[in-house]
């Protein structure tokens, strides 16, 4: 099931249109692809996708391929952003590129490297993969982000994920400090918490990104 | 050189500094006797206050400031009360910090200290924490600081005495000194020992300033060390690079550490209480299945009940009915007809659209009695701390409009007031959702007056209020919707400090309401009489009958009566003038059910008054505010038409 770089590009932005933005189906239109594209019909010919009126649906074996091309495209994301410190376009291109080198098991390999992440710097969700799925299961990761907790829970703040050094800020001078003890008091409809006296609210945007080392997993 | 000794005495500044709702606007009342708007919500204080003091015979002056929470400022409120910290010389500056929080703000604390500002500390809202169960060893605490450090609980002025003893008796002299681990110590010093110029703070605290990158004191630094400044960049680079960690987080972790020895043996804490009545009040508001019935509830009794029933009804019928129609105005007619022969100036004053019988009714006997019931309310709620939790309900559901939960502060506020409202949209962090809360305030938002009279309207046609509301609210969100989409920008987020919920007190509440009512009077009473004025202009001159005319073919589009026209000219001075137009009109049977749903609707969504479209531009620039402007009128007569021909194909309320 090798697939061109091309098609791999083509499966992706379908998947999001479908899958992540809630469309029925993409218009070849707005994927400025060419209805002869060869990509294309190899993707249909391997059962992917199906073209209709100038439009492409995704079947279901297309959901899972796509899924995977898409978590590949996000880990390479992250990758670039958080250990190669590359940013904006330039990232974003060279990130193009290397994505299609993460094949099954080296994106396994940089997920784990990358403690399993969720989100890519845009903060949109990455797809878990099956090792984010045996990690989970057999509770080897005692640090989880808030969002992961469960109501009455408790912790220590482990780290905060975010590449942002104002929201940083604004988190730390609000006393959400590594090493404070947080406790979640409630999931909906926003995160609400307890560090030291006060009680904060937080929506699942940034709750995402304080990770917590939990005192269960002690 | 005694004149030189009387001006700086004369010039002694006190400032307060603390993180936001640890109750500096209380203290600042206590102290000069003044008041300004003290708010139990996070960041309403946008402005400084000024005022004076007197303490054994010395005069200082007063200021507080915006809350911060540290002295590296992410938001616009948090610079200005830094540069007050920077450029005012203070004689001393107290840092407020509330004693059930003590752990999270004595950082703060540190970062004055260490800035070589002239600290006294109070320990604010201590009974409830002693209330709580905690007790601090204040005097534990001065010794460790070495700084004054005082308890207290400004509301009920508890600590004030000690306070102006520290103030009076304050000693610059005296500096605490603390102590960073030996390895940051040593960075800080290698940038410090590099410093020639001449700062306000200390160069130990401009070097730590330069190591967490903070822009101003870069700023500062280039301008002060011309020739020095690349030397300076090197070794913070350098020392940033050799330690390869945020600078920032190593501070705080720092901080966090040497306040933890602090309090050590400070802190006594009794752990195992029952919850009290507010504790549970609190988890029920935020609660989405006890929270949505409590702010129907809220809304029902608060609004409805309270400003509509009570305020609208009982006292517009006192005031209007009552003292006005049987009292005031026979006897001021028969004055001004008694003292002048001429019509035009009886016009002026008591005809028609009479100075008096207009501008001045209208201000106090329909628009007062409303919009100080609904600062009333709005005052309670927002000191029991109502409005954070409130927030975080409704963020879910307004992140789908393209804002954050914070928004909804300035939109509750605009149905007392859309001006005021408009003005808050300030503390709101993002231009875009700036732009689009003032578009939806001045769209689908009726203020308190315009409601009360519409409510009162409509009640008395069955079926009217139901599909006014649905009409509004339909369009609010619609239009929220479409502009999240178009609107470019980034996502809101959304963080907010839930301060616990308090029995609000009298005093407090009666201040903000009294100085709420007095900005609205203020500005309202000189354009209601500026409106009756141009109005009577317009009769006079028969100006606004032509504008009459010219607005005409658009009401009449809309089923309504030509003589509709001249309220829909009048909301524009107000909107409720508009909204009192109709109930005029309606009094006299001029409207049928339909004509009067549809005149509401098309009213209510129509343009603001003229002192809220005055604000916009001041806030937003003419660009953005005559686009809204547009966008407004335009949508308001689309939308009234629909509704006029879907009623008529209806066939509800003939």
């Amino acid at each position: 099931m090798e697939q061109s770089e091309r098609a791999e590009d083509i499966l992706e932005a379908v998947w999001i249109a479908v899958i992540e933005e809630g469309d029925n189906s993409a218009s070849l239109e707005a994927l400025d692809i060419d209805s002869h594209d060869p990509a294309l019909l190899d993707l249909e010919c391997q059962a992917l996708i199906e073209l209709k009126g100038g439009r492409v649906y995704l079947r279901s074996e297309g959901r899972m391929a796509g899924e995977k091309v898409v978590r590949r495209h996000r880990l390479a994301e992250r990758l670039m952003m958080d250990i190669l410190d590359l940013k904006g376009s330039n990232a974003n291109a060279k990130a193009c590129e290397f994505e299609h080198l993460l094949n099954e098991g080296v994106d396994t390999r940089i997920c784990t490297l990358l403690n399993h992440p969720t989100t890519c710097p845009h903060g949109r969700p990455i797809p878990p993969g099956e090792c984010c799925r045996t990690a989970r299961s057999s509770a080897d990761i005692g640090v989880v982000p808030l969002t992961e907790m469960k109501v009455g829970d408790a912790g220590e703040i482990a780290y905060i994920a975010t590449s942002d050094t104002k929201k940083m800020q604004k988190l730390m001078s609000l006393g959400v400090l590594p090493g404070n003890h947080i406790r979640l008091n409630r999931r909906f409809p926003s995160f609400i918490f307890h560090v030291g006296n006060s009680e904060f609210a937080v929506d699942e945007q940034l709750a995402r990104e304080i990770f917590v080392r939990t005192d269960a997993a002690d | 050189m005694a004149g030189q000794s009387e001006v700086s005495a004369a010039d002694r500044k006190i400032v307060l500094v603390g993180n936001p709702n640890v109750g500096k606007s209380v203290l600042f009342n206590a102290l000069t006797g003044t008041y300004t708007v003290v708010s139990n919500y996070p960041g309403t204080s946008v402005e400084v206050s000024r005022g004076h003091c007197e303490i054994e015979g010395v005069y200082y002056e007063v200021l507080d400031t915006p809350g911060m929470y540290s002295l590296l400022p992410i938001t616009e409120e948090e610079r200005v009360a830094r540069e007050i910290l920077l450029q005012e010389n203070a004689h001393t500056i107290i840092h407020v910090i509330d004693a059930r929080n003590l752990e999270r703000m004595l950082p703060m604390t540190l970062q004055l200290v260490e800035a070589g500002l002239p600290v006294v500390l109070l320990i604010n809202i201590l009974d409830e924490a002693e209330r709580k169960g905690m007790r601090i060893d204040i005097p534990l605490l001065q010794e460790k600081l070495g700084i004054p450090v005082i308890g207290g609980a400004m509301a009920r002025k508890r600590g004030l005495p000690e306070l102006r003893q520290a103030i009076a008796s304050y000693n610059p002299e005296v500096k605490a000194v603390f102590g960073y681990s030996r390895e940051l110590e040593r960075d800080i010093a290698k940038v410090s020992n590099l410093l020639i110029g001449d700062y306000t703070l200390v160069p130990r605290s401009i070097a730590l300033l330069l190591l967490q990158k903070d822009e101003d004191a870069w700023q500062l630094v280039g301008k002060a060390e011309k020739g020095n400044l690349q030397t300076i960049e090197q070794a913070v680079n350098d020392t940033i690079y050799e330690r390869r960690m945020d600078l920032n987080l190593r501070i705080s972790l720092e901080r966090k550490r040497i306040c933890h020895a602090l309090l050590e043996e400070v802190i006594h804490e009794q752990t195992d209480r029952k919850l009290t009545f507010f504790e549970k009040l609190a988890e029920w508001t935020i609660n989405p299945w006890t929270g949505f019935p409590l702010l129907v509830a809220v809304l029902y009794f608060g609004v409805y009940v309270f400003v509509g029933k009570f305020g609208a009804g009982t006292l517009v019928d006192l005031l209007e009915g009552g003292l006005f129609e049987k009292f005031l105005n026979p006897w001021v007619i028969s004055l001004v007809h008694g003292l002048t022969p001429w019509v035009w100036l009886q016009e002026l004053v008591v005809g028609e659209y009479g100075v008096f019988t207009l501008g001045v009714r209208y201000a106090v006997a329909l628009v007062l009695p409303i919009v100080g019931t609904f600062f009333l309310a709005f005052s309670i709620m927002e000191d029991v701390g109502y409005f954070p939790r409130l927030a975080m309900l409704v963020d879910r559901v307004f992140k789908k409009i393209g804002l954050n939960g914070r928004a909804v502060i300035p939109m509750v506020l605009g149905f007392g007031c859309d001006t005021m409202a408009t003005m808050v949209t300030r503390t709101l962090e993002t231009v875009r959702e700036r732009i689009i809360v003032t578009l939806l305030l001045s769209l689908a938002i009726p203020c308190s007056a315009q409601l009360g009279v519409i409510m009162g309207l409509l009640s008395e046609v069955p079926g009217a209020l139901p599909v006014w509301t649905a009409c509004v609210v339909l369009v609010f969100l619609a239009v929220g919707l479409l502009s999240a989409r178009l609107l470019p920008g980034e996502r809101p987020m959304f963080y907010m400090e839930l301060p616990p919920m308090r029995l609000p007190q009298a005093r407090n509440v009666l201040i903000k309401t009294i100085s709420r009512m007095q900005w609205y009077f203020l500005e309202i009473f000189p354009l209601f009489i500026f409106a009756s004025v141009l109005l009577w202009a317009g009769k006079m001159t028969g100006a606004l009958d032509g504008l009459v005319r010219f607005m005409a073919p658009p009401i009449t589009a809309l089923g309504l009566p030509a003589k509709t026209t001249a309220a829909f000219i009048f909301g524009f001075f107000r909107r409720d003038f508009g909204a009192a137009g109709l109930y005029d009109m309606h009094a006299q049977g001029l409207l049928s059910p339909r004509q009067l749903t549809v005149a509401a609707v098309t009213m209510t969504l129509f343009v603001p008054c003229i002192a809220q479209f005055l604000m916009m531009k001041k806030e937003r620039g003419w660009k953005v505010s005559l686009g809204i402007f547009v966008l407004v009128t335009l949508l308001a007569f689309g939308v009234g038409w629909c509704l006029n021909v879907v009623l008529g194909f209806s066939g509800w309320l003939l």
